[in-house]
């Protein structure tokens, strides 16, 4: 049978279909206005890769910030637990799961059957999650997936006193002005987002056997300042971190 | 092309009072408020208000400071040699070269709301561009005690900029909008300012009209700094000083929230940081320029 997993976040659908533990096919559309028409189009994408029709399709379980939002899902689970789920189901020694979204982010700790024990969670503000980077490539005038490799250019710390996404913003412009580089900026920029990441970690007990999901993972900017930040000389990101929820949403379809 | 609008741009003026002849004047004091986004300067004449001037903050502080003094000088035959002592406030207190001291905005907010509203004011509080703070003080303007939100920007005038650029309504027009609306909608549930754009993005494109998303957005904010008011508690007679204070979108519905109604005067609530600095130079001045 079957098992579709639908993470509906707040900036992208994703869409993963598994048949006895094994990943079938997966598929990511942006959420748009529309989170129900977003994730039928993302399901058909994934159900076209795999070759399948909808009939194919034994269960579906939905995560995510709009996973109430999902008529046609059988049942919808916690973002922390499908995380867990997900991250212990690629990474069987994970421990601790940093999970960081467009708009929310948060570490959650579980155990060996990736249930969850505790987490915190940042969700009332955007300096923590994807929307800070987002609004800050958009004050530095650069494209969001060039500001990561922009920041590796960096050849000094400076210090960004905002935490504020809004502040933040005309502290960039001010450092612009003040002919600030613009690596150096951005540098500031993941420095700031890994703080407020390293502050939730902290709050449940850092553990060496972590995994870094969620969409930001994908920015290698915020990967080399989150090893700097938490004291790690290394860090393991997940492969595909956008997609590690939608997994997880599948594997608790199984249960 | 249409030219583009700022939306969250409000009037700079500079003002004095054609009726003091400060030639006459022994004592000439003078403060300076540099804020995150606004600055004032605001020239005294023997203890009596003489000019002032409301700008906008530039990108460095001394600049802003001089730009602030010489709009409060203009017209005015003054020369900034002629100021006797001058006192600096506000974020940029600390960078104002011609400035004889520097004074917390949180004393200055409480002195100039003493002078402004009187000495039965016991609660101020001080909408700021980057700050919200709640001030206790006594019958001579002294703070008592003060708690501030200066970490995010909902329940600050830069958020209240941020949402007049999305619905391109000038900011000196939302707060009578706010209430054309037939019925008073739920406030926003975003607190963080980047949410809730999103959010009033969102509003939009399901049929709310700008009027009902700004009366949303007010009574999100108003909200959020009774929260900060709750904390330290209000206390009659209570005042409202910076420029938020200008926006009835916020005070009458915090007004309502609280039970309580603000104290109103003649003046303009942005002065009351370079209006107490003033206060504060003068009584320097008196006591031998200490």
């Amino acid at each position: 049978m079957i098992k579709a997993g639908i993470d509906v976040g707040a900036k992208t659908v994703k869409v993963v279909l598994m048949e006895d533990g094994k990943i079938k096919a997966k598929a990511k559309v942006l959420s748009g206005f529309d989170q129900e028409e977003s994730a039928k189009e993302a399901l058909e994408q994934a159900l076209k890769e795999a070759g399948l029709s909808r009939e194919a399709i034994g269960i579906i379980v939905t995560t995510g910030n709009g996973r109430k939002a999902i008529s046609f899902a059988k049942s919808d689970v916690t973002e922390a637990r499908a995380a867990a789920l997900g991250a212990v189901f690629l990474y069987p020694a994970a421990r601790t799961v940093i999970d960081v979204g467009a708009e929310e982010s948060r570490a959650i700790k579980c155990d060996a059957a990736g249930k969850v024990l505790d987490f915190a969670v940042n969700e009332k503000c955007a300096a923590g999650s994807g929307a800070f980077t987002e609004a800050m490539a958009r004050a530095l005038e650069v494209p969001l997936e060039e500001l990561g490799p922009l920041s590796l250019k960096a050849t000094q710390s400076i210090p960004m006193n905002a935490q504020c996404a809004v502040f933040a913003e005309s502290e960039v412009i001010s450092l612009i002005h003040s002919k600030t580089d613009k690596a150096d900026i951005a540098r500031a920029v993941h420095d700031g987002l890994s703080s407020r990441v390293v502050a939730m970690v902290r709050r449940v007990g850092l553990d060496s056997e972590l995994v870094l999901i969620g969409g930001v993972a994908h920015n290698p900017g915020f990967v080399e300042s989150f090893k700097r930040t938490v004291g790690l000389d290394d860090v393991r990101t997940a492969a595909e971190p956008d997609f590690v929820g939608a997994i997880g949403a599948a594997l608790a379809a199984a249960e | 092309m249409a030219e583009l609008q700022e939306f969250w741009r409000w009037t700079e003026y500079t003002w004095n009072n054609p009726d003091i002849d400060w030639r006459k004047a022994k004592r000439i004091s003078a403060g300076i408020d540099v804020g995150s986004v606004s600055s004032q300067a605001l020239i005294l004449a023997d203890g009596q208000i003489f000019a002032f001037s409301n700008l906008r903050t530039g990108s460095n502080s001394p600049d802003s400071a001089h730009k602030a003094i010489n709009g409060a000088l203009k017209d005015t035959g003054m020369e900034l040699s002629n100021i006797n002592y001058s006192v600096g406030t506000g974020y940029g207190r600390v960078n104002i070269p011609f400035a004889n001291r520097a004074i917390t905005e949180i004393a200055c907010h409480a002195r100039g709301a003493n002078f402004m509203a009187g000495p039965k004011i016991r609660t101020v509080l001080d909408m700021g561009g980057q700050d919200c703070k709640a001030i206790h003080c006594d019958e001579r303007g002294k703070v008592s005690n003060f708690l501030m939100n200066d970490k995010c920007a909902a329940g600050t005038g830069r958020g209240m900029e941020v949402m007049a650029d999305l619905l391109s309504i000038p900011i000196k027009e939302i707060g009578e909008l706010s209430y054309q609306v037939d019925k008073e909608p739920p406030p926003v549930s975003s607190t963080c300012v980047v949410f809730a754009k999103s959010e009033a993005l969102g509003l939009m494109r399901s049929g709310w009209s700008k009027n009902m998303v700004l009366a949303a957005y007010c009574s999100a904010m108003a909200h959020r700094v009774s929260l900060l008011l709750g904390r330290i508690g209000v206390e009659d007679q209570f005042f409202i000083t910076g420029g938020i204070a200008k926006n009835p979108g916020i005070v009458k519905r915090l007004e309502k929230e609280l039970g309580i109604e603000s104290v109103k005067t003649k003046y303009d609530s942005q002065i009351a940081g370079a209006l107490g600095a003033a206060l504060f130079a003068d009584t320097l001045l008196q006591k031998g320029g200490a």
